[in-house]
């Protein structure tokens, strides 16, 4: 028990996937504007990392290990993790019209957050088990949630007061997400 | 000149990383060294190259319904074997970069160009392209690691340059480091960009 309490806390504070693995950083910096937009995103990637942990964890180990072919690795699961967003499109839009409705626009976007196939790796080469994997992808996807929607309210503040010039966009964000990571290196002495 | 202009165009007008801003993960995540920007900088660069070139030459042949999952498998096949030949010749430099290596799959500057530019060009311009914003990467990774080994600790790839009586600057090797060096670097751009007016 102790085991999976420091994965989900490690995943959420001290290897935050954003702000210390810099690991999903597009839209990180794409998404958060508003803090409303980065719960949305927040809840379509929790869900997905989740079940891409999943279905990578069991292929991995039940076709790529038993027939030896782990020099695939990379070409499988960015294929399994790009059809299985469309797959949850599609039962969400089915099942869950007012889900859709809310999440709809980010879904396509997470194939390309580099979050999602790096949980997928990291959890092989952790050696993780299949519960440990999904814990993993689940509070890593947390932790990516919580950089977002704390970066959100901060940039939502930032709108409002005056930057340089050459400071505005991208460059203010970055400087932001430093000061926040700072701030969460503050974590590392607990483990 | 227009295979040269696609070929200069990386560099400054259209860098990756300080204009379009794309492929922030690596850029963020491995420039602790100037020695690790420049290989995953080759990597990615090679990696361009190659997927341009095939997509390029395919663009007829590939269904325009299913052309991502194709550009995808071709990058993705390009990826593998460039983190073999890492891991084969460069053991020390494939373990530093680490999972940035296969991620490199979904950088979003690879299937960028391979959909705004080698989808609906000739092969020699999508070359050009390639080879033009993987030197652009390249530059600007080899930049962002120098700046952070010299603050950190004194070196560049390896060299000693700012003496035994420099007091290293250790927050620019640790994560907050990268996102407060690439903001400085990137504001920087944007004073250079507005001077000569390239925008």
């Amino acid at each position: 028990m102790t085991g999976i309490l420091a994965i989900v806390f490690g995943a959420i504070f001290i290897n935050n996937f954003v702000l210390s693995r810099f690991l999903g950083i597009c839209p990180f910096l794409g998404v958060s504007k508003k803090v409303e937009t980065s719960v949305g995103m927040g809840m379509a990637v929790t869900f997905v990392m989740g079940m891409a942990s999943l279905v990578t964890w069991l292929l991995n180990e039940y076709i790529l290990v038993f027939y030896g072919l782990e020099y695939l690795r990379t070409i499988v699961f960015i294929l399994v993790i790009a059809s299985l967003v469309q797959f949850v499109e599609l039962v969400i839009r089915k099942v869950s019209p007012v889900l859709y409705q809310a999440l709809g626009i980010f879904l396509p976007l997470i194939t390309t957050n580099c979050a999602v196939l790096g949980v997928a790796i990291l959890n092989i080469q952790l050696t993780y088990t299949l519960f440990e994997s999904v814990v993993f992808g689940v509070a890593a996807a947390i932790g990516f949630t919580l950089a977002l929607v704390i970066m959100a309210g901060i940039r939502e503040r930032l709108e409002m007061v005056f930057i340089p010039r050459n400071f505005r966009g991208v460059s203010i964000a970055l400087i932001t997400a430093g000061i926040l990571s700072i701030a969460f290196m503050g974590f590392q002495g607990m483990m | 000149m227009n295979v040269m202009n696609e070929l200069t165009k990386g560099v400054f007008r259209e860098n990756p990383i300080f204009r379009l801003v794309l492929g922030m993960c690596p850029t963020l995540a491995v420039t602790t060294l100037a020695v690790n920007g420049l290989g995953m900088g080759l990597s990615t660069a090679a990696v361009l190259v190659s997927s341009n070139f095939v997509i390029a030459v395919l663009r007829k042949v590939i269904p325009n319904k299913i052309r991502i999952p194709a550009f995808i498998i071709i990058i993705a096949t390009f990826v593998t074997m460039v983190d073999m030949l890492l891991n084969a010749y460069t053991p020390e430099l494939h373990s530093q970069l680490g999972i940035f290596v296969p991620l490199i799959v979904v950088n979003c500057i690879i299937l960028g160009r391979a959909e705004a530019f080698a989808s609906k060009n000739p092969v020699a311009d999508s070359l050009a392209d390639g080879l033009g914003m993987g030197l652009g990467f390249t530059l600007s990774l080899t930049l962002l690691g120098s700046i952070r080994e010299l603050l950190a600790s004194g070196t560049l790839f390896g060299a000693n340059i700012l003496g035994a009586s420099y007091e290293p600057f250790k927050l620019f090797a640790s994560p907050p480091g990268a996102f407060i060096a690439l903001g400085l670097l990137m504001a920087l751009m944007n004073m250079l960009a507005k001077k000569y007016k390239l925008e």
